[in-house]
């Protein structure tokens, strides 16, 4: 029998039993649609992730205290604070051993609560220089930045986030008001733009001098370049000179540090290409598990056409020994079994990835629980949900169908 | 109507056929030790008490199964040690094999019933296949009932259809077993009326397996079985049977002769 009349012949037969046929079918379109909703909803979290990183600039490298054993520690402050000081910070500024540096900026932090007259919320505080801001992509929105000069001065001079302001001035100016951060006084000289929507989102903070956050906020002692800060940011020259931008800092503080050829490194710098990458590897697990949780379903889908095709050869028994008995071989029963399965499951591929798109669609930009969701939908994921649709009619259809080929025309023309 | 020609080979020849079916430790011998030779253009009726062995022979003769010892030569081929594709084959392009239950695709109109040994056997366009399938209904006289499914039609056309099935691939050899069994009287003498106009029209080869003696009577020649053995097999010698005098009054013979 060839191809044409095989896929005539199986349609026929799906035709035959419509309702049953859409049963089946519905499995497999369960199966494929949530795989490919679910993908698209994973890729669409992957993808903002690495877009809110970019924000940041893919030239910002960051050093943290800490060694290689801390390294999936983004967050949090691994390692020994006092390794890092302000004078390894400024030493990082040298053109001739930190050509690829542009800009250096390191920071520390406190926090508490912030006061004004009746409002208060609580604070994420970084003490910071001047170039704060630049490297870490922000704009002022209304009066100054931290100055140079406010940091030689350790002054008492704060710049806002935005929600910080909102709540402690709602509508009103801030600037030059006078606030209490963990009961010292503070005048505010600035306000930061919101930048609601990025990944480490500055709004509910403020800025001070690194200076003063050192003395007044930690209660720190020591001269100003043994200050210790939490991390510096460095810029490098371009994106493209990262990667030496990284080097110079090693080699630097390798030197300053006085580490041996065999001593490992008592600092972490961290590129924006790494966190990228490290954040795409969780949330490729991430997708991969909510790939398998889908691809379960699928399964289940598969095991419902089994299960139907073997109904449907002891049903089709005496059809099938008609078959044989008029010259079909048995391999002419074989792919008739097998075109069935697997047109199902073809069929039920197709309209799944419809399904799935059609929910990735409309599901773009639904929140859920305050949180937005983005949908990326690929392609590649269809013609891959399609293909393993196919391989699922083909392993669960081909028991069946070796079964009803297998059976012996005699026996199969007297089943009732 | 055809003549033995002696020069010709048999249509089947069956050299101590056996066929033995085991069940449990006991051994069921259907078939012991059958010879027999069927020459082109006889028409033979098998008779015998139920359980004889008729059914198992003609199994074997349509290719449907296999003989446990002794050969079977089916148009000069020996058939009996064929492999189950190479048997499909035979089927397909040998022989055409008519039932007692008619054993149609009930979903399937007519024309489709009779076009399926088509489309088992290649080289036939849709086109071809429907042609085909339309003049083995016509010589069958079911030109009226192409697209009819067969609950929609009396076990008589049923029984025609499946002659049609049969005849479709133009085979030399038809074989049918107890093709009457369900019918009435007017329609079994219809199907009977067809057989023998298959045999003296178209000088087929027409084996017949049945229990009334009346269809025995309207052949040429009967071999009688009992416990798997031939006990009796010899030539009618009245050439008019009592079927062709009662002269059943079947368009489907009238349109046949056509
Ligand atoms: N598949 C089988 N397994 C076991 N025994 C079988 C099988 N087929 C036939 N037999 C046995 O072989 C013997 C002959 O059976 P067969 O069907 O050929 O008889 P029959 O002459 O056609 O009878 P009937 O007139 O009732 O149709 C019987 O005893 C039967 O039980
Ligand atoms: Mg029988």
């Amino acid at each position: 029998m060839n191809a044409a009349l095989l896929l005539s012949t199986a349609l026929s037969s799906i035709g035959a039993n419509k309702l049953r046929a859409g049963l089946t079918l519905l499995g497999i379109v369960i199966g494929v649609s949530s795989v490919i909703a679910m993908m698209a909803v994973g890729r669409g979290a992957q993808v903002s992730v690495t877009s809110r990183i970019s924000d940041l600039g893919t030239d910002l490298i960051t050093v943290r205290p800490g060694t290689q054993a801390l390294r999936f520690a983004f967050f949090g402050g691994g390692g020994n604070s006092d390794v890092l000081s302000l004078a390894d910070a400024l030493a990082l500024k040298d053109e001739v051993f930190a050509p690829d540096v542009r800009l250096v900026a390191p920071e520390n932090s406190f926090s508490g609560a912030a006061i004004f007259g009746s409002e208060n919320t609580f604070v994420s505080g970084v003490g910071v220089t001047a170039e704060y801001l630049e490297a870490r992509n922000l704009t002022i929105a209304m009066g100054r930045n931290i100055s140079n000069a406010d940091v030689q001065n350790t002054s008492n001079v704060v710049v806002l986030g935005s929600e910080t302001s909102e709540s402690l001035f709602a509508q009103r100016n801030p600037i030059g008001a006078t606030i209490k951060i963990s009961g010292r006084e503070f005048t505010v000289v600035g306000v930061m733009e919101s930048q609601e929507g990025t990944i480490f989102n500055p709004d509910g903070s403020v800025l001070i001098p690194i200076t003063t956050a050192h003395y007044r906020m930690n209660n720190g002692k020591g001269l100003i370049d043994s200050i210790s800060v939490s991390s510096i940011n460095v810029l490098a020259t371009s994106e493209s000179t990262v990667d030496d931008a990284r080097t110079d800092i090693s080699t630097v503080l390798r030197l300053r540090h006085e580490l041996g050829v065999d001593d490992e490194d008592d600092f972490l710098i961290t590129t924006q290409q790494d966190t990228i990458e490290t954040l795409e590897g969780t949330q490729g697990t991430f997708v991969i598990l909510l790939g398998s949780i889908a691809g379960i379903s699928l399964l289940v889908g598969g095991i419902g056409v089994m299960n139907i095709m073997l109904v449907s050869v002891t049903e089709r028994t005496r059809e099938i020994g008609i078959r044989r008995a008029v010259g079909a071989k048995r391999r002419d029963i074989l792919f008739q079994f097998v075109a069935e399965a697997v047109l199902m499951t073809f069929g039920g591929g197709i309209l799944g990835v419809l399904v799935g798109w059609t929910i990735a669609y409309f599901g773009n930009g639904a929140s859920v629980d305050g949180d937005i969701i983005e949908t990326v939908i690929e392609t590649h994921i269809a013609f891959i949900a399609l293909a393993v649709s196919v391989a699922v009619g083909l392993f669960f259809g081909i028991y069946p169908a070796v079964r009803a080929a297998s059976l012996n025309p005699i026996e199969a023309l007297r089943h009732e | 109507m055809t003549t033995n020609s002696l020069n010709s080979v048999p249509v089947i020849e069956l050299t101590e056929v056996t066929r033995e079916f085991q069940i449990g430790t006991h051994v069921v011998r259907a078939l012991d030790g059958i010879n027999m030779t069927i020459e082109q253009g006889e028409m033979v009726a098998i008779i015998g008490p139920s359980g004889s062995g008729k059914s198992t022979l003609m199994n074997t003769l349509g290719c449907l199964d296999q003989p446990s010892s002794g050969s079977f030569v089916l148009n000069g081929q020996d058939v009996s040690r064929l492999s189950d594709n190479q048997l499909a084959e035979t089927r397909s392009h040998q022989l055409g094999f008519v039932f007692q239950s008619y054993n149609l695709l009930p979903r399937e109109t007519a024309l489709s019933n009779v076009e399926l040994p088509l489309k088992y056997s290649g080289g036939y366009s849709g086109k071809d296949r429907r042609a085909a399938a339309r003049k083995a209904l016509d010589r069958v006289g079911l030109s009226e009932r192409y697209d009819h499914r067969p609950m929609q039609m009396s076990g008589g056309e049923q029984q025609r259809v499946g002659i049609a099935r049969a005849l479709v691939k133009n085979p030399e050899l038809i074989l049918a077993d107890e093709p009457t069994g369900n019918l009435d009287t007017k329609s079994s003498g219809e199907v009977i009326q067809m057989l023998r106009s298959l045999n003296e029209v178209d000088g087929k080869t027409i084996v017949v397996v049945t229990h009334d003696p009346e269809v025995a009577e309207a052949m040429k020649r009967v071999i009688a079985f009992r416990d798997g053995r031939i006990v009796e097999d010899r030539l009618m010698t009245n050439s008019e049977s009592p079927i062709t005098k009662l002269n059943v009054d079947s368009s489907a013979s009238d349109e046949a002769s056509e």
